[in-house]
């Protein structure tokens, strides 16, 4: 019998696969190759810097995606997990002077332990009231970051000078053979190594039991209940996964920044994280990642090229009619709005269409 | 006793605010099942027209308020019109985002047009005030309750009397039913948006008004206002309006009483006040104080 087309699917399991085509690999050992030499051939500290925020981001937005675009709850709180995880860092890694071993999965496990006893309570509700409630969490969270002086430092905001080396390399001064790298390289291959695994955990826990069941829920929960899932355990191991991404992307964020104040985690930011999987697409990891890259990016690109936007304003003398900053917040809603009505599936479906036009080319289906 | 007059006296006046703000939330929300986060920037953008109104073109300020209102109204038709209306069936998460998009879209439009600097409203209210009994009242503190409490009067009377108030509850009753009776849905979406952005503007009104300045961050009351929404329940107004007063009641007494009961909470509760409220509500009651228990069918 002759061997099956590769695109051939003759079982469940080949639906499931982690790679589904050799080309999958492949694209994979590239995506590997770019993350291991980018910074070496690419030097730059400010578009590297750009690079390693946006890293930091995909890990909550992954994180987020799992709880909204896999489980189907909206949550507005990640803010808090974020800075939840960053002030861990700066306990566990600064005070007690913990190796990055340890004070990252601390982090995330505190992230996660806290996401576990809040869900409960938040998870009974459902949609528009679960939204509001995550919402008053980022509040009285700011409030506890703004109070809780001796742990937080309280409004003016506290330094976080935790340890940041594996083994012998240490990411704030790397050496490689002899040879010395600027820290923002060397952050690029911590950070985005992080990114790597946990786009693989997540990926993989999507193809378990457990990932299906979340799915199912987010499909139709009164469907899921009938057929044996149970929703209040998976809705808040979902919760607390996500919430524990979150720290341990907000432990990044405070060690890589190495300062952090009780402003930075208001509910905008919460607002930014739903803003990169949407435009990411929603229930794809992979989109998590390319929305983190594109809202990342753009604001550095259009405060990089302001000057030749007609109209913007790069300075108070300026005779511009808007700023950078209120330009930026207004693409920001612009981009929100425009890609849920438009393409609310976002980056990754059009990337998806893209690849099927040229798997078909040169017909048009 | 005095003090506690004087703190409920502000209570109630703050609440009226948050209940002009909820009540817009519940009619949207009523008629089209959407909860609008682009309340708090319909909120600023009323102010601000108000100010242009008086202030810029120099018209009584009566008339630049009733023209502030209508304006706003228009734009909340016309969002409905534009924006929502491509959202109808879309994920609640996909539709509360498309709110907060139109959120900063406003919000930058206001200080792109407007600038971030304090402005001064030039209402007849100023900062005069009347002393009843040791408890100082703003004055246009009085006229925020007097107009609370006259719109809400207003809408019972137009929901429960007026033929399109009427065609209004069909539609949040059973959309599919009030079609077939031959109620345009769109107009009742598109009317419920422009209220709700009329009481709104209102509401940003009575905030900037008197001693208060006129800021781009007055939109942030609509945050507070959710609360007052929850408590009350979603699709209830009048859980509303009480929903309110009691975030308002409860926020002035423990700006005023929290120092020296529980200073360990920290400076400044009274800010996070109304979540806690909220919060504990919906522990005891999950569809807050007067809101529709969803029956799920499959």
């Amino acid at each position: 019998m002759p061997k099956p087309h590769r695109y051939m699917t003759r079982e469940y399991a080949h639906e499931l696969r982690l790679f589904r085509t050799r080309s999958a690999k492949a694209w994979l050992a590239v995506l590997i190759a770019v993350w291991l030499l980018l910074p070496v051939f690419f030097a730059d500290e400010f578009w590297l810097s750009i690079l390693n925020y946006a890293g930091i981001a995909a890990i909550g937005a992954i994180g987020l995606n799992l709880l909204t675009g896999y489980t189907g709850q909206v949550s507005l709180g990640q803010a808090f997990f974020i800075g939840a995880g960053a002030y861990t860092a700066g306990q566990v890694g600064g005070e007690l002077g913990l190796p990055l071993v340890l004070w990252l999965p601390a982090a995330g496990l505190f992230g996660a332990v806290v996401g576990a006893l809040l869900g409960p309570f938040a998870l009974r509700l459902r949609g528009n009231y679960l939204a509001i409630v995550t919402l008053g969490l980022v509040f009285l969270g700011e409030h506890l970051f703004r109070n809780l002086d001796s742990v937080t430092g309280g409004n003016s905001g506290a330094s976080i000078n935790a340890e940041v080396s594996l083994g012998p390399l240490d990411f704030n001064q790397l050496t490689i053979a002899g040879d010395e790298y600027l820290r923002n390289q060397s952050w690029f291959w911590l950070i985005w190594g992080v990114v790597l695994i946990f786009a693989l955990l997540a990926k993989n826990i999507t193809r378990t039991r457990p990932g299906r069941a979340i799915q199912a829920i987010r499909d139709r929960d009164v469907a899921a209940e009938i057929i044996g899932v149970e929703l209040g355990r998976h809705k808040v191991w979902a919760f607390a996964l996500s919430s524990g991404m979150a720290a341990v992307g907000g432990a990044l964020y405070g060690a890589y920044q190495q300062f952090v104040s009780p402003d930075e985690f208001s509910l905008f930011l919460s607002i930014q994280y739903i803003a990169i999987i949407i435009v990411g697409g929603v229930g794809t990891i992979f989109g998590s990642i390319l929305g983190a890259l594109f809202l990342g990016g753009l604001p550095a690109l259009i405060e990089e090229y302001s000057d030749s936007i007609p109209g913007v304003a790069t300075t108070a003398s300026d005779d511009g009619f808007i700023s950078v900053f209120t330009l930026n917040q207004a693409i920001f809603g612009l981009l929100i709005v425009v890609f849920l009505v438009f393409e609310p599936r976002g980056l990754a479906a059009m990337w998806l269409r893209l690849k099927a036009y040229f798997k078909a080319w040169p017909f048009s289906y | 006793m005095t003090e506690f007059l004087q703190l409920c006296f502000n209570g109630m006046s703050l609440g009226a605010r948050y209940a002009l703000v909820a009540l817009g939330f519940v009619i949207i929300y009523r008629a089209t099942g959407v909860i609008n986060f682009a309340q708090g920037g319909l909120v600023a953008v009323g102010a601000y027209l108000t100010y242009a109104f008086s202030n810029g073109a120099n018209l009584p300020f009566v008339l630049a308020v009733i023209l502030a209102v209508a304006c706003a109204g228009l734009l909340g038709a016309g969002i409905e019109r534009t924006v929502l209306r491509h959202m109808v069936g879309e994920p609640v998460f996909a539709v509360i985002m498309v709110t907060i998009g139109l959120l900063f879209i406003l919000e930058q439009a206001v200080t792109t047009i407007w600038g971030f600097d304090a402005l001064n409203l030039d209402d007849p209210w100023g900062v005069r005030t009347v002393d009843v009994g040791g408890v100082v009242m703003a004055v246009r503190d009085l006229w925020a309750l007097g107009l609370a409490a006259a719109i809400v009067v207003a809408f019972f009377a137009f929901f429960r009397y007026a033929k399109l108030g009427v065609a209004m509850r069909a539609t949040a009753f059973d959309a599919e039913a009030a079609l077939a009776q031959g109620i345009s849905a769109r107009s009742v979406y598109a009317v419920s948006w422009a209220i709700s952005a009329g009481l709104a503007a209102l509401a940003g009104v009575t905030l900037a008004s008197g001693a208060a300045a006129l800021t781009p961050t007055i939109g942030a009351i609509a945050l507070a206002a959710f609360p007052a929404m929850i408590v009350g329940g979603l699709d209830s107004p009048v859980g509303a309006v009480l929903g309110g007063f009691i975030i308002g009641l409860t926020q002035a007494l423990t700006a005023g009483y929290q120092q020296d009961i529980a200073p360990w909470l920290g400076d400044n509760f009274a800010a996070v006040m109304p979540y806690v409220v909220m919060i504990l509500i919906l522990l005891v009651r999950p569809y807050g104080l007067f809101g529709t228990k969803e029956v799920r069918r499959v």
